[in-house]
């Protein structure tokens, strides 16, 4: 086939799959908290509740998208692109089958840690711009959070890097033939989850936007398509951590033979996708000062002990 | 002109109007969002030049470190404490100086840009730089490499030790 068609196919498949992944997200968020609560969740739109998504969507696209008169327009319009403009470019790089992927790029990983600090902007600035006092602290607790918890996330990341050789996402996964780097990575593991949980802002980490105590936090002020931005990227996100995990700890697209690599792959997404939903039900939202203590006292030493005794024992090798 | 000659005029003409955007906007905030269009375009043009590490280092180093903590800094001031922050006004000597100083640069700038023989080098396919640029810190390089460890290591407990100070 024709390379160039080849590769457009690829990258319009992989967009529409995904939105149509972060749309489903929500319903299936629902329907499984909902379980987790002893409750229906949505069941009356279309077959067991299915149609309520899209409903959701035409609501929110035909809300009135208001601006408030005492925020900075530019930067107000802006913010709520970043955060979905990053997450979207940052799945080139993940391979979601031997012959689906839009970059194998050989700086890949780095590629992703690059473009996840971008999605800080989002909130820093959404919250600025919005002119509100709660925004602000929603911004600055993100800005904060995400700071300290990129640190973390690329350290941990550096311990498969050192197994592989290899920064490019296609050789981490075919490293992983014999054993999966979940278990000599185990610590890595932990500590990316955390760490990228803390970075997409969801519950138990979502202290930028606590309602009970900030209002929603950076974006109160938001309103429509826009709002609806920042929640898309948030589904989108929780995707992107879902995906990653599965990639770099659990083989990727690798698996015995009766199911093809794209199934393989899709199926621990969805079940690392179901895991974080479930933390949403189960944990409670720690205290600010509490996550970045943790983030600087536990998990930055473990880290480093992570890739100091990962070299020792490559070396010795 | 190739695809690769257009995204260069591209990423400078980013990297240029963003830098003048930096430089004469009244706004503080929007100076510091500025720059990262400016960095990014910076970032654009290190991957013409084959360069992908530092491209991405770049992007992660400036945007996604430095310049967050400076729209941080600014956030603090200006909307919490109510001080407001913008460029000031500049005399007429300042102007004065720097519009010499301004000068003097480009000449020599554009004196070294006609007098010079640019070579062009064979464009080469994309290969990873990482292992290259590790392999030459841990080894050529390796004083200045712990020199910079050093001073960043320095600067940490300074920051550490002036935060701790008033409790």
């Amino acid at each position: 086939m024709n390379e160039t068609l080849y590769y457009s196919l690829v990258i319009a498949g992989v967009l529409i799959t995904l939105l149509t992944i972060a749309a489903g997200n929500i319903y299936i968020e629902r329907r499984l908290l909902s379980v987790w609560q002893d409750r229906l969740g949505p069941n009356r739109v279309g077959p067991f509740g299915l149609l309520q998504v899209v409903a959701d969507i035409i609501k929110i696209f035909t809300k009135e998208d208001w601006i408030p008169r005492f925020a900075d327009r530019v930067v107000f319009v802006l913010a709520p692109a970043i955060i979905l403009i990053t997450i979207l470019i940052t799945f080139a790089i993940i391979p979601f089958s031997p012959d689906i992927v839009v970059a194998d790029l050989n700086i890949g990983l780095l590629f992703f840690l690059g473009l996840s600090s971008l999605g800080a902007y989002s909130l820093v600035l959404g919250g600025w711009a919005s002119n509100n006092k709660y925004s602000l602290l929603g911004a600055m607790r993100g800005a904060a959070q995400m700071l300290s918890y990129e640190v973390f996330m690329g350290l941990s990341l550096m311990g498969v890097v050192m197994m592989t050789g290899s920064f490019s996402m296609v050789d981490i996964v075919e490293a992983q033939k014999n054993v999966w780097f979940v278990i000599p990575q185990f610590a890595g593991f932990v500590i990316f989850l955390i760490a990228g949980l803390a970075e997409s802002h969801r519950i138990p980490f979502d202290i930028p936007e606590s309602e009970s105590e900030l209002i929603a936090g950076f974006h109160s002020e938001y309103s429509g398509m826009k709002f609806g931005m920042f929640f898309v990227g948030e589904y989108l996100a929780i995707t992107l951590i879902s995906a990653l995990v599965t990639t770099l700890f659990f083989g990727g697209w690798l698996g015995p033979d009766f199911l093809p690599p794209l199934a393989w792959f899709t199926i621990k997404v969805f079940a690392f996708i179901a895991f974080i939903i479930l933390l949403r039900a189960a944990l409670p939202r720690p205290r600010y000062d509490q996550l970045l203590g943790f983030g600087w006292k536990i998990l930055l030493p473990l880290s480093l002990i992570n890739i100091l005794v990962t070299g020792a024992i490559l070396l010795s090798k | 002109m190739d695809l690769i000659t257009i995204a260069f005029y591209f990423f400078s003409a980013l990297t240029i109007v963003f830098g003048a955007v930096v430089v004469f906007t009244k706004n503080i905030m929007h100076a510091a969002f500025s720059l990262l269009f400016a960095f990014f375009g910076i970032a654009g043009l290190y991957v013409l030049l084959s360069a992908d590490f530092l491209a991405i280092t770049q992007i992660m180093i400036y945007i996604g470190g430095i310049l967050v903590l400076i729209i941080f800094g600014v956030m603090l001031t200006t909307r919490i404490t109510g001080v407001d922050v913008k460029t000031g006004k500049i005399g007429k000597i300042q102007i004065g100086i720097a519009g010499l100083l301004t000068v003097l640069i480009a000449a020599t700038l554009i004196m070294i840009f006609s007098t010079s023989k640019w070579y062009l080098a064979d464009s080469k396919p994309l290969d990873s730089t990482v292992n290259e640029i590790g392999t030459a810190l841990l080894t050529n390089y390796l004083l200045a490499f712990e020199a910079a460890s050093m001073l960043l290591l320095i600067a940490i407990v300074g920051a550490a030790f002036i935060a701790r100070k008033k409790h």
